[in-house]
Order: C-alpha cells, then sequence, then structure tokens
C-alpha cells in the first residue's frame, strides 16, 4: 500500500525513455534483404563468406566435369582421353550412352527387351495409381499393385513357354531392371507382412506379441547385408536337398523379411496415433475385431504412416543396391563390371558411372521425399479444423 | 491373427511336401531336366567370360560344353551360373549347381571337409606375380615392404602368406571380395603386385589399361592343379565328369580332332580310336551314357589340345604355353588313363 | 443414467466354446507356437540333413585353428603362421567397433554443425545444409563408399610422388602417413598427469557451479579447465624433458622400395569408410537435430531472448537441452545404423567384421552355419547393448521434463 515504485530501489528499472532511433533507412528490396539475412551481424557476415567460399570452391568444378567438359557422344576411350582430343575431359557420358542398355537391361536377350519395357510401363501405371491421393478407385489400384502387377511381371520377365513367351533365366537379368525388381518385391512382400507383425506386436495374446516382437528386432538389429549372405548360404541349406531356390530369389527373401520389419515399426506408429476412442467406438457399435480393424482403425492408421511407408521404400530403394555385393547384377554391379572394360578404360569413365549411378538414385529417392512431404502437410492440413 | 497362421500354415505344409521328395543321383537329375547346371567364373578371360550377348566362351566352360555333347548329344544344354571365389563352394554344396567348373584349385581340405570331389586336373598351374614394369622389379624376391592385392577366400590368399613368411619379407596384404576388384584396386594404383594363378595373370593383363605396362614375375610359388569339382558321394557323376577330361586328352593323343572325327569314324581300324569313338567296346554305357559319348564330345566340342589353343593358347589372345599342359608324351603332365 | 442392468445380461453370457474369445486366444497361439516349432524343425532337420549329404565339416572347433592368411589393418596382434580364425574373428571385430565409434563421434559433430545450419537466420547457409542433406540422403551408401574409395583416393598420386605436408606427413595412394609417437619409458607420467588436470577440471566445473547456484557469481570455469587440463601433461613433459629423458619422440615415415616405411599409416580403406559413413550418416542427424530443435516451442527461445540471453547462450542452455529429448531416440538408431552399415567395408576391402570373418574365414572353411550365426549374434548383441544403454540415458533425460 505504502510502497510506491518510488520507494523500491530496483536498480535495474529503467526511469527514462530510450531515445528515438532513427528509421531504417531499408526495410524493404534486394539490399534490405541481403542484409537481415547475410550480413546481419559481423559472425553472420563471416559464415556467408565461408559458405560463399565453400559454394564457389564445390559448383564451378562440379559444373565443368559434368557439362561443360563433358563429352556426349563418342564409340570408344579414345572419345575421352585428353591425350587424344588434346583438351580436359570432364564426364565421359559417351560411355553411358554406348552402355545404357546394359545399365537398364543387363544381358536380358535383346529380342525380349520389349518385355522389361511393358514392365516398366505396368510399374508407372500401379505406382501412379497408388500415389495419386484423388484417384478413382484406389481399392482397385492396390488390389492391381499388390496381386495383379506382381503375377504379370513374374509372367512376363521370367517367361511362360505356354504362353509364348520364351524362358529368360534370372541369371541373364541385370541393371535397372533388377534393382526395381528387387525393390518392387521388397516392397510387395513387406507391406503386408509388416502390417501383420505390426498388428501381432499389438496384440493381447502373450505368444504372438513375443514372437512379434523378436521376429522384428531379429531382423533391425542385423545389417542388411548379413541377411543377405545368410539368404545366400543359408536359405538352401534349410530347404530339403534338392529344392534349389533361384539365385535372384534369395536376396528377394532376405530383402522382403528385413523391410518387413521396418515396416511394421512404421505401421505400429499409425496404429499407435489412432485414438482409443475410436476402437472404443466402433465397439460400442457392435463391430467384430475383424471388422473393427480392418473398417475402423487400418484404414486411419494407415493414411496417416504414407509418409512413412514412402520413406521406408526410399531406404529400401537405396539398399537394394547392397544385392550386388552377393553377386547379383543390379545397377550397381552394371557400372561397376561396365567401367573395368578395356575399351572404355579413360581417366573420367569411373567417375562418370557413379555420377550417372548417383543422378539415377537421386531423381528416385528425391522425388519420392518430396512426395512423402506432400502427403505430409496434406494430411496435417486436413486435421485442422 | 487368423491371416498369420494361416500364411505360416501354408508355408509349413509347402516345406513338408517339399521334404518328402527323395535326393536322387545327379546325372539322373540333370537328364531329367534337360540342362547341366555349370558354375563358371564370373569373368576370367580364356578361362569363363560371358560377352555383351551373354555367350560364354573359355576352357572351363568349354569343359561344361563337353558334359552336355556327351549326355545330350548337344553342346548348349548347359546353364551357365557366374559363381564367385566366395559363393562357389556353397552354390556347389546346396546342389545349384551340378558341377563347379571354375579354375577352382584341388587342396586336400577342400576335398575333405568341404565335401567336394575333383574328379580331374584340367589345367597345371602356379601362383605367380604381376607388377608394373617401372617399379624395375624382376623378381618376386624383391618384393619386401610391397602391397600386394589378392582375392579373398582363394588359395592365392594362403600361398601369398606362406610364401612371404617363408622369405622372410614384409609385405601389407589387400584382399577383396570379387577377382574386378582385386585388379581394378592394382591397376589403380593401390598395390605394387597383384598374385593370383600365372594362368589368371595372363588374362587379368588384357584388361589393364595399359597391358604392356605390366609383367609377369618369373617366380611361381605354388602348385595350382585346376579341376572342375562335383559333390562328394556321388561316384557315377563323378565318373562322367573325370572320363570326359580323360576322352579329351585321349583323343588328342590317338589324333582324332573335330575336323577328322567323322572320317575316323569311318576308315580307322587303330584299337584304341575305335574304343574312344565308340565302335568297339560298350564303354560309354556302363557310364551311364551312350555308346558314342566320345565322338559327341570330340565333334561337338574338340580334344583337349583343341579346346586349350582356342581358349588360352595360340588362338587366343592369352598366348598360354602348353607347358605343364601337354600331353605326357610331350614333356607334361596331362595323362589320360587308357579306355578300355 | 440409472438404468437397471437386466439380470440376464449379467451373468456370463452362454456361448460355445467357438466363440469363446478365452478359448479362442489359446487356440490361436497354440497354433501359433506349433506351426513355429514345425517350420523350425524341419529347417533345422534339413540343415542337419543337408550338411551330412554335403559332408561339410561343423561345429565351433574351426575357431582354434590355424588361419593361414595375414589381414593388413589389426588393432591386436595377427599373425598368418600362429594366429587362430578366433583371432581372427577378435581382428574384424575390433576394426569394426574402432570404424564404428570414429565415425560415431565425427557424424554427430559434423551431423550437430549441419542440422543447426540449416535453421540459420543466414539464408546462404541454410541453403548450404539443405543442399547438403538433401542430396547425401538420397544416394546409397555403397554408391557413395565406392566413390570415395575408387574415385576419389584411386586419383592420388602414386607412393613415389606423395604429396609431403613438411617433412613427415604424406598422402599417397596408399593413405596417409603421418609421424608415430614414440613413448619413452617414463612418459606414463605425461597421461597421469592429463588425467589428474581433466579430474581438477571436472572438480573445479563442479565447484563453480554450486559457487554459482549460491551467490549468482560466475567463476572462470573454461580457461582454469583447459590450464590444467593442457597445463599439467605440459609440465610433466617439461620436467621429464629437463631431467634428460626425452618422453616422446616421433618415428617419422620415410620412403622405402615400394610404399614409406615406418610411421603410422592410415590405410585408403579405412578413410574412405570412416569419410562415408560420416558423411551420409551426419545428413541423417542432421535431420534429426533440425527436428528436435524444431520441436522446442518459439516461446522457449523468445522468453530467453526476453531475460537478455544472447543467441548462442540461448541455444546451449535454453533449446538445446530441451531438444535433448526429442533428438535422442532417433540419435540412437542413427547410431546403430552407422555401426550396421560399417559392414558394407566389405565392398571396398577394409577388414571389418564381415570382411574377415563372413568373407575370408566363412570361404577357408566352408562353416557357413557357424560363421554366419556368429556374426549375426555380434551385431545383435552390438544393437541390443546401445539400444539399452540409450534407454537409460533417455529415461534420465525425460525425468528432468518438469
Amino acid at each position: 500500500m505504502t510502497a510506491g515504485p518510488q520507494t523500491l530501489p530496483l536498480s535495474f528499472v529503467r526511469r527514462d525513455a530510450v531515445p528515438p532511433a532513427p528509421a531504417p533507412a531499408l526495410v524493404s528490396g534486394p539490399l534490405a534483404w541481403l542484409r537481415a539475412n547475410l550480413f546481419s551481424s559481423p559472425g553472420n557476415a563471416a559464415l556467408t563468406l565461408i559458405a560463399l567460399a565453400i559454394v564457389v570452391l564445390v559448383a564451378p568444378p562440379l559444373l565443368r566435369f559434368l557439362v561443360v567438359d563433358a563429352v556426349w557422344s563418342g564409340q570408344n576411350r579414345d572419345a575421352c582421353r585428353p591425350e587424344v582430343v588434346g583438351h580436359p575431359v570432364g564426364a565421359c557420358w559417351a560411355f553411358v550412352a554406348d552402355k545404357i542398355n546394359y545399365f537398364v537391361y543387363g544381358s536380358y536377350p535383346i529380342e525380349e527387351r520389349w518385355r522389361p519395357n511393358v514392365f516398366f510401363a505396368l510399374m508407372a501405371l500401379g505406382v501412379g495409381w497408388l500415389l495419386w491421393l484423388d484417384a478413382p478407385r484406389r481399392d482397385l489400384g492396390a488390389a492391381y499393385f499388390f496381386v495383379a502387377f506382381p503375377v504379370a511381371s513374374f509372367v512376363l520377365l521370367s517367361g511362360v513357354p505356354a504362353l509364348g513367351l520364351a524362358k529368360v533365366p534370372t541369371s541373364l537379368w541385370g541393371g535397372m531392371l533388377v534393382t526395381l525388381v528387387v525393390s518392387l518385391v521388397g516392397i510387395v512382400a513387406s507391406l503386408p507382412l509388416g502390417i501383420l507383425l505390426a498388428l501381432g506386436r499389438r496384440s493381447r495374446l502373450p505368444i504372438v506379441r513375443l514372437f512379434c516382437v523378436i521376429f522384428i528386432e531379429f531382423w533391425r538389429g542385423v545389417p542388411l547385408i548379413t541377411v543377405l549372405f545368410m539368404a545366400n548360404v543359408m536359405l538352401p541349406l534349410f530347404l530339403p536337398g534338392d529344392v534349389s531356390v533361384d539365385r535372384l530369389v534369395r536376396p528377394l527373401v532376405g530383402i522382403a523379411l528385413f523391410s518387413a520389419a521396418y515396416m511394421a515399426e512404421v505401421v505400429r506408429g499409425g496404429l499407435q496415433a489412432i485414438p482409443r476412442g475410436q476402437a472404443e467406438g466402433a465397439m460400442s457399435l457392435g463391430l467384430s475385431p475383424w471388422h473393427r480393424m480392418r473398417l475402423v482403425i487400418l484404414p486411419q492408421a494407415l493414411r496417416i504412416v504414407i509418409p512413412g511407408i514412402v520413406n521406408s521404400f526410399i531406404s529400401l530403394f537405396k539398399d537394394t543396391s547392397l544385392v550386388s555385393i552377393v553377386g547379383i547384377f543390379d545397377f550397381i554391379r552394371t557400372i561397376e563390371s561396365a567401367r573395368v572394360d578395356p575399351a572404355w578404360a579413360a581417366p573420367t569413365v569411373v567417375m562418370t558411372g557413379y555420377a550417372f549411378a548417383a543422378l539415377f538414385y537421386f531423381v528416385f529417392c528425391f522425388g519420392m521425399s518430396r512426395y512423402a512431404l506432400f502427403v505430409e502437410r496434406r494430411l496435417a492440413s486436413g486435421q485442422k479444423r | 491373427m487368423r491371416k498369420t497362421v494361416a500364411a505360416l500354415a501354408l508355408g509349413l505344409g509347402a516345406s513338408l511336401l517339399a521334404g518328402a521328395a527323395q535326393a536322387q543321383a545327379t546325372l539322373t537329375s540333370i537328364k531329367q531336366k534337360g540342362y547341366i547346371a555349370c558354375g563358371s567364373n564370373p569373368g576370367l578371360a580364356g578361362f569363363g567370360v560371358p560377352d555383351a550377348q551373354g555367350r560364354w566362351a573359355g576352357l572351363d566352360v568349354d569343359f561344361c560344353r563337353a558334359l552336355s555333347a556327351a549326355i545330350f548329344n548337344d553342346a548348349g544344354k548347359v546353364r551357365f551360373i557366374p559363381l564367385s571365389a566366395k559363393d562357389r563352394f556353397t552354390a556347389l554344396q546346396s546342389g545349384e549347381v551340378d558341377i563347379l567348373s571354375r579354375n577352382t584349385t584341388w587342396s586336400m581340405s577342400r576335398d575333405t571337409t568341404l565335401g567336394l570331389d575333383f574328379p580331374a586336373i584340367n589345367f597345371y598351374d602356379g601362383q605367380g606375380f604381376m607388377v608394373k614394369k617401372k617399379l624395375g622389379v624382376t623378381s618376386a624376391k624383391q618384393l619386401e615392404g610391397a602391397s600386394v592385392c589378392t582375392q579373398q577366400g582363394t588359395t592365392t590368399e594362403l600361398n601369398l602368406a606362406d610364401y612371404f613368411r617363408a622369405n622372410k619379407l614384409k609385405y601389407e596384404v589387400v584382399a577383396f571380395a570379387s577377382a574386378d576388384e582385386t585388379f581394378k584396386a592394382y591397376d589403380s594404383g593401390r598395390c605394387d603386385a597383384f598374385t593370383t594363378d600365372a594362368s589368371g595373370l595372363y588374362a587379368e593383363r588384357l584388361r589393364a589399361s595399359a597391358p604392356d605396362d605390366n609383367i609377369v614375375l618369373p617366380e611361381i610359388i605354388s602348385k595350382e592343379p585346376l579341376g572342375p569339382a562335383v559333390r562328394q558321394g556321388d561316384a557315377q557323376w563323378s565318373d562322367v565328369v573325370r572320363w570326359t577330361h580323360y576322352a579329351m586328352l585321349n583323343a588328342e593323343e590317338a589324333g582324332i580332332t573335330q575336323g577328322n572325327a567323322d572320317q575316323m569314324l569311318k576308315t580307322s581300324d587303330n584299337p584304341d580310336v575305335k574304343r574312344i569313338l565308340g565302335t568297339e567296346g560298350k564303354y560309354g554305357a556302363d557310364l551311364g551314357l551312350t555308346g558314342d559319348w566320345a565322338y559327341r564330345i570330340i565333334k561337338l566340342v574338340g580334344n583337349y589340345g583343341e579346346v586349350f589353343e582356342k581358349n588360352v593358347g595360340q588362338g587366343s589372345p592369352l598366348k598360354i604355353q602348353r607347358g605343364l599342359n601337354a600331353l605326357w608324351s610331350k614333356g607334361g603332365l596331362q595323362y589320360g588313363p587308357p579306355i578300355r | 443414467m440409472s438404468n437397471p442392468i437386466p439380470a440376464e445380461a449379467r451373468a456370463a453370457p452362454r456361448v460355445s466354446p467357438l466363440y469363446d474369445p478365452r478359448i479362442r486366444a489359446a487356440a490361436y497361439q497354440i497354433l501359433l507356437l506349433l506351426a513355429v516349432g514345425l517350420a523350425a524343425w524341419a529347417a533345422v532337420g534339413n540343415a542337419a540333413e543337408n550338411l551330412r549329404n554335403a559332408r561339410v565339416a561343423s561345429g565351433f572347433g574351426f575357431l582354434g585353428n590355424t588361419a593361414g592368411f595375414d589381414v593388413n589393418q589389426t588393432l591386436i596382434p595377427f599373425a598368418a603362421a600362429n594366429s587362430t580364425y578366433g583371432t581372427a574373428f577378435l581382428v574384424g571385430l575390433t576394426n569394426t567397433l574402432m570404424v564404428a565409434v570414429i565415425g560415431i563421434v565425427l557424424a554427430t559433430l559434423l551431423g550437430f554443425t549441419v542440422g543447426v545450419a540449416r535453421l540459420s537466420p543466414n539464408w546462404i547457409v541454410a541453403r548450404l545444409a539443405g543442399v547438403y542433406v538433401e542430396t547425401l540422403r538420397n544416394i546409397p551408401l555403397l554408391l557413395q563408399l565406392l566413390f570415395w574409395y575408387v574415385a576419389v583416393l584411386a586419383s592420388l598420386p602414386a607412393a613415389r610422388d606423395s604429396y609431403a605436408f613438411g617433412s613427415s606427413v604424406f598422402l599417397n595412394q596408399r593413405g596417409l602417413y603421418v609421424p608415430r609417437p614414440m613413448l619413452a619409458a617414463d612418459a606414463w607420467a605425461i597421461p597421469a598427469a592429463f588425467g589428474l588436470g581433466l579430474a581438477a577440471a571436472l572438480a573445479f566445473a563442479a565447484r563453480a557451479r554450486r559457487e554459482q547456484a549460491r551467490s549468482g557469481r560466475r567463476l572462470p570455469v573454461w580457461s582454469v579447465g583447459i590450464g590444467l587440463v593442457a597445463g599439467l601433461p605440459l609440465a610433466a613433459w617439461g620436467v621429464l624433458a629437463l631431467s634428460g629423458a626425452a618422453p616422446l619422440s616421433f618415428e617419422v615415415p620415410v620412403k622405402g622400395t615400394f610404399n614409406l616405411r615406418g610411421g603410422m599409416q592410415l590405410y585408403p580403406e579405412f578413410v574412405a569408410l570412416v569419410l562415408g559413413l560420416t558423411v551420409y550418416t551426419a545428413a541423417f542427424i542432421a535431420e534429426v537435430v533440425r527436428s528436435g530443435i524444431q520441436a522446442v516451442s518459439r516461446g522457449q527461445s523468445e522468453a530467453a531472448r526476453a531475460l537478455g540471453l544472447k543467441p548462442g547462450p540461448t541455444l546451449r542452455l535454453v533449446v538445446i537441452p530441451q531438444a535433448m529429448r526429442v533428438i535422442v531416440p532417433p540419435l540412437t538408431s542413427q547410431y546403430l545404423n552407422l555401426t550396421k552399415n560399417s559392414s558394407l567395408a566389405v565392398a571396398i576391402g577394409y577388414p571389418d567384421l564381415v570382411q574377415v570373418f563372413m568373407g575370408t574365414v566363412l570361404n577357408q572353411t566352408g562353416q557357413a552355419v557357424e560363421v554366419v550365426a556368429i556374426t549375426m549374434a555380434v551385431y545383435l548383441t552390438i544393437s541390443l547393448l546401445t539400444a539399452f544403454v540409450m534407454n537409460v540415458y533417455n529415461r534420465r533425460v525425460a525425468l528432468v521434463e518438469r
């Protein structure tokens, strides 16, 4: 009551007004933007300069290698040897152009290469159908992608003589074809299996839960490369003596189990995000557990985890490169084997091959990650009321 | 939940059903399926290498073709399965391939603990070194302190350790999983020396960015008897493989070639020739094949000398001398027991 | 509200056993057990029969056999002549652990830097960090490793024309050569002094914290700490040097016939693997850090500003401690990923566990089942242990919450 502001000895309370500062000279326009974003303080200016230095150090040589000094056409290594052409040589795109069929199809017989082409088209259709959120009949799309398309692809690629399609042994498959086949089998097999495992892990039955936890944690605890080795070496041992598994199928089994474990964790995240009320509401409507799951919980959970599924597909897609280590002729392996071709022995061929591979993976993975981000934003805006 | 159980039960049923099938003799199963699954080198010039169209060529590849000729009267009923040094034995043990024909060294431990059988030796080889010319090295004894590139999981890796230890030389080993990586590492300068079987050295040298800058040192540091391998415990198939090689040797010794086989069949009175070509005796039938089995091999693939010269000898870029692989009658070690 | 429940509904409903949930649950579980058991039994039976038919040796006795091959980079003594396959296993394991530890440290440093840079108000720094993350995340690690190993290191000069930095550090295709520190007999005093200095610095920091809590006065923790940690070993060195015994000498690499000899050599395989793992994992860690920092509500840093904290201390004292709670779980899985990814060493010839044990040993012995089982068990153990340790840490961090 008695203590007024005058009597309190608060030395840190300012008593007089701050003198007015002059109005900022620039509040808009490029200069103001520069000052606010790049040179707001001496430290910031130093950072800007360092960053600029990095850009200057990296970008021009990269551009020179990839575009300016690149060789775009040629028949053999002479086109890409600086001592022959007489100027510094960057990327040897002529090498990629010469080998592109090998990179795409491997040794798939030339007269049968329309089959992989049809496969690519079918795949584009299925992926487009599933990823386009407003597409008509997406349930049909899912059925197509997870059932009809795999069967059709198998018939098409490996061939059924009865249908007039000559058999093409998998040892001839190669390149991007194999990379895509492996990733597709991974996703097609791992999604249903992953959902089952996720449901099992949340089950009230202790043995089922234990089994699912052990299964998931085992595959998540070991590196993929050991899984591939195991599939390659031990899978034939576990099967009866006269059953032999195709060399391409073995890593496929390994990859399917491995990615199913990761997928299970993604789906579990979605299941956990569904409020209890949904299950209770469904229960009060008298739905059986099976219907509750199929009609109420899973549709919502799967919708939430679309970005997660796409992200784990991205890592699966990158991980397929490991099959090259167990002797499958995937895209990386075709590059590795093309670069030792003496006909193309030139200094920049190796870099060119890797740059091409990097571009291929980057375009796919970056595209998918942008898509995941887009879905995430859209879902988030749908949640706002 | 029901689905999990159903899926598991299905998988189980399948594995039990498959388990009921009986394992059978290799030759019978080859005849049944109509082709030989031949484990070959993924790419070693002269021994087993596919071209861009997937057509295979090489000494070891032709050996599988000879088997196919003897069994099917068609040299083309072979499926080549490229196997790296790491994968090869498990592929054979698991039954994925019927025969391993990819320059595999016969050693005692492989024979006894890996469950393999080596019916024949189709190339006598030894391990050597390749170095860059500009190093000025002329003998393996001068490799003190060198880095050596080798392929892992081979006898080469073991011989290398033995050789340097025995000669009290220091070295640094750099081991890679595949032959491609190993040679490329050497070629790009990671190692001073590259070691493998001498035949492999000549073959790989062709792939170097500048083949003439590399030389092969004179020392041969090991015995490398290379030959086809089969699973242990199937004596009949082992015999077929063994006698296919010997038939090719005997044909060369008797002067039967791909070109003159038909004529010899008609005109020759030499009992050795007649027994080889199947006009006398029924040696083929006892092997589980037809009487003209050796004739088919010679007619469709050729005798040992022809196959050798075509793939690794003077008819090839490798230009390897017959040396130890000459017939015994010409100072070599290739000795075919008589067909009689 | 108070509807009485009819008596017949309160009594347990009579259902056929076929629809009794408890019986069903038990039946499902028994079925699952049976199925798994039978599948395992079939697999084991088949494996045993196949192995018997193939006449392959079995059992773990091979671990005691002499290896007979050499490995170039070992942390523990290994010689072809008298070391066993068991020692080869340990060589691989220690190499894996070394790469993992070094990779984790470097990736954490780089990842935190890039993650913070991505949120920088500086436009160009943020963009640069963004490009780094998006590029490296979207290219397979295997490709990056091959790039570092085959393309970058192979373009270095041959051993005879090494780049020399001064007269004792050399860089060439065979790796990086630096002088090897050679400790004299009584040089133990230096690390001892270092340990003493570290302990004293920590004690001082604790005292300073108490002092600040009590009186608000801040003691110069950093300068005293650095003085103790660096000064004590230097003093020990000085005393030793004065007493005449050179405590530390360096073995300088010199040119031999083929390679440089002596000194310490960082092999190109090792460098490529560490580089690749670090650069790749750092991109993921950066994302983890970014989302962790963004999860701390803006009000927190605004309040810190209002209290007059500068941007540095705001980040260090307010934002990061809170962000750590969000960051730690995904960071753990990135560490595990790095450890597991180190198995890609097999592609570039670095002798890690997979390369030495699952590669060479498996091939020389042919005992696939044993070797694969041991290798997987090792990784599984590492994974579970890391997860356990991180969970403990996580719980401690989480307890701070409110």
